[in-house]
């Protein structure tokens, strides 16, 4: 009974706070309705709100950052169920959970005290010159090599999730039953087959819930990506340049959002990473259920 | 019974609410709160602490942002409120609000650009206006290199680097733009916040000078005082009688003689821009917002006390911290009008 209540207070707090979101941005949604969405004005002196920017910073920061973390999350967890001699694995494993537990801020200050100006001393300028004359990513890679901007704040998202993935990762892949995997090398696999035909088919769909675990962070990532990100409401192709968050956004202007329409609009945004967050979720759920059907049909 | 388990626990915690709140009002009657300005944070609190130890009231003070403290004043939650941008007369009065100037201080450009001397690089308030709306991109444009000559200033870009969240010290400087460049003025205008052609955004003066520290050819500005602990390097300015000046408590005060006090109404006056011939043309004021019919009538009086406290004694700190205390004549000034208007 008291568990039952407890199941469903999870449920009534949270359609509770979408709700008031929802609520708290109404003037927004009302004053620009569907333009708030796709709008890239942002405004404040003219009060005309579109929050197309920080949801398109929210993305592709978030993306980068995936892109990083779950191939290096893998390896990490391959490394340590697999590879790694059995008495450094503890202490390996304990490293990486302390990862997890570093206060972002911290994050955010490496990030631009040490990561931002190494991206535009050395990695920003190559950048500009070998990818961004190339003919369809150049876009991408051409600008200033200021160090701050969308590629720099995905990476330090990246190294944020790593933790999250890897740890989850690995204790998904300990758990495969040595019987499979001793199965799998008497026929003579090799490591890479083993990976790919017993262990990932196995964890799959842990292993893709630890990846929206670590794009959850991502998504609602505030001081790290403030940061590093640049704060301007500009709309660029350019990973190079700055752009905004969601989380970001709110954080640095809410203090001083005095008039009701800008207020409102940025508790609409808050309202918008609820429903992007809870999107790419549907999407994780829908896309497990598709793989587990067709494996169902193949086998 | 499961019921009573969970509705306990709750109910303990809603009345501990209740309680805290109750506290913190009741205990409000022996202590002034305050909230506003980040700009005057530092003084106000050195004032406070002084004050206290002298036998005064305490001051609770939350440096929230000038617009925010504008709001809270309004709306009656704290006995006064810091703003660096100065309200109209009329919102004024449709609030039942009184205001005085408190502080002055400088809020300076400062650059990160190699082979650069600190207080060397001269710009005037158009190139200023045009390297923050992104049309001079160069720091060797034509424009920057005619103003300085033998300065070396590189091929590169300029990263330009503003506030990210709304700001008194945004309003002044944007302000300052717009009276000395028309296409700045019909462009992005002044405002708290206002629509950033290009640059990146920090937060705060703190975001503002880390930034500036860690991008190489950027541009920003910060208050003085975040310049000189941050020992970055300021730029010398052309101010409306034509002569270059360095910021300093000397140019801020030439800044605070020269403005109009006398003819402002509620000492609504920005004073960018400011006509002396040694005068820094980016000096700001901080106002002090009181309501006129107080909900609490002695914590009311007893910061207009402090107030009057830290005029008259608190020159020392306040230049001990960069600010400039405000020239005598307008603390007489200040002085009448707080006897008249919070009686």
């Amino acid at each position: 009974m008291i568990t039952a209540a407890a199941a469903w207070l999870v449920l009534l707090l949270l359609s509770g706070v979408a709700v008031s979101m929802a609520w708290g941005g109404r003037l927004a949604f009302k004053t620009f309705g569907a333009h708030f969405i796709s709008g890239k004005d942002w405004d404040v002196g003219a009060e005309k709100f579109g929050a197309f920017i920080p949801i398109y910073g929210t993305l592709v920061t978030s993306l980068i950052a995936l892109l990083i973390a779950v191939p290096v999350s893998i390896g990490i967890a391959l490394f340590l169920t697999d590879i790694a001699p059995r008495w450094s694995r503890g202490p390996i494993a304990i490293a990486i959970e302390l990862l997890a537990a570093i206060p972002s801020i911290i994050y955010g200050m490496w990030g631009l005290f040490i990561f931002a100006p190494f991206m535009a001393a050395n990695v920003e300028p190559w950048l500009n010159e070998h990818l961004g004359t190339k003919p369809v990513i150049g876009p991408l890679f051409t600008g200033p090599s200021i160090g701050i901007g969308m590629l720099t704040a995905g990476i330090v998202l990246g190294i944020m999730v790593i933790p999250f993935v890897a740890s989850v990762a690995r204790e998904v892949f300990s758990a495969v039953p040595p019987a499979l995997r001793e199965s799998a090398v008497a026929l003579g696999s090799t490591r890479w087959e083993i990976l790919s035909r017993v262990t990932l088919p196995y964890t799959r769909s842990a292993i893709i819930g630890a990846v929206f675990l670590g794009l959850g962070r991502a998504l609602g990532e505030t001081m790290a990506v403030t940061f590093v990100l640049g704060n301007a409401h500009d709309l660029s192709l350019s990973l190079l340049m700055p752009s905004n968050s969601i989380a970001a956004a709110i954080a640095n202007e809410f203090a001083e959002a005095d008039t009701d329409l800008y207020r409102s609009s940025l508790i609409a945004l808050g309202f918008l990473l609820f429903v992007v967050t809870f999107i790419v979720l549907t999407i994780a759920k829908l896309l497990l259920l598709r793989i587990n059907r067709q494996l169902g049909r193949t086998h | 019974m499961n019921k009573m388990i969970i509705a306990l626990p709750l109910a303990a915690l809603l009345s501990a609410c209740g309680s805290n709140g109750g506290s913190s009002n009741a205990s409000s009657g022996s202590q002034v709160t305050g909230a506003g300005s980040t700009f005057v944070y530092p003084v106000l609190s050195a004032w406070a602490a002084d004050y206290k130890q002298h036998g005064g009231v305490a001051i609770n003070y939350q440096s929230i942002g000038s617009g925010a403290g504008i709001s809270q004043v309004k709306a009656g939650t704290v006995d006064f409120g810091a703003s660096d941008q100065p309200l109209a007369s009329e919102e004024l009065a449709g609030s039942k609000l009184a205001q005085f100037p408190i502080v002055i201080g400088g809020i300076v450009p400062v650059v990160n650009v190699a082979g650069v001397q600190p207080g060397k690089l001269r710009l005037t308030g158009t190139v200023l206006a045009d390297v923050f709306a992104g049309k001079i991109k160069k720091w060797n444009d034509a424009a920057i290199t005619s103003l300085n000559p033998g300065v070396t200033l590189p091929n590169a870009d300029i990263a330009v680097v503003h506030r990210s969240d709304g700001s008194g010290t945004t309003f002044n400087f944007t302000h300052y733009l717009s009276q000395v460049s028309p296409t700045w003025k019909a462009g992005p205008g002044e405002g708290k916040t206002v629509n950033w052609p290009s640059g990146v955004g920090g937060k705060g003066n703190e975001g503002v000078a880390g930034y500036v520290k860690q991008i190489p050819n950027s541009i920003g500005y910060v208050e003085y005082a975040y310049a000189l602990q941050n020992k970055m390097n300021a730029t010398a300015l052309q101010n409306s009688a034509g002569s270059f000046v360095t910021p300093s408590a000397e140019s801020f005060s030439a800044a605070a003689e020269s403005a109009d006090w006398k003819n402002a109404q509620d000492f609504n006056l920005v004073m960018t821009n400011a006509p002396g011939a040694s005068a820094w043309p980016l000096t700001a004021t901080t106002f002090v917002l009181m309501p006129t019919t107080p909900r609490n009538k002695a914590t009311s009086q007893a910061a207009v006390t402090f107030f009057r406290h830290a005029l008259e004694q608190g020159q020392d700190q306040a230049k001990k911290l960069d600010y400039v205390p405000l020239p005598a004549a307008l603390v007489q000034q200040v002085e009448s009008y707080m006897a008249a208007k919070l009686k």
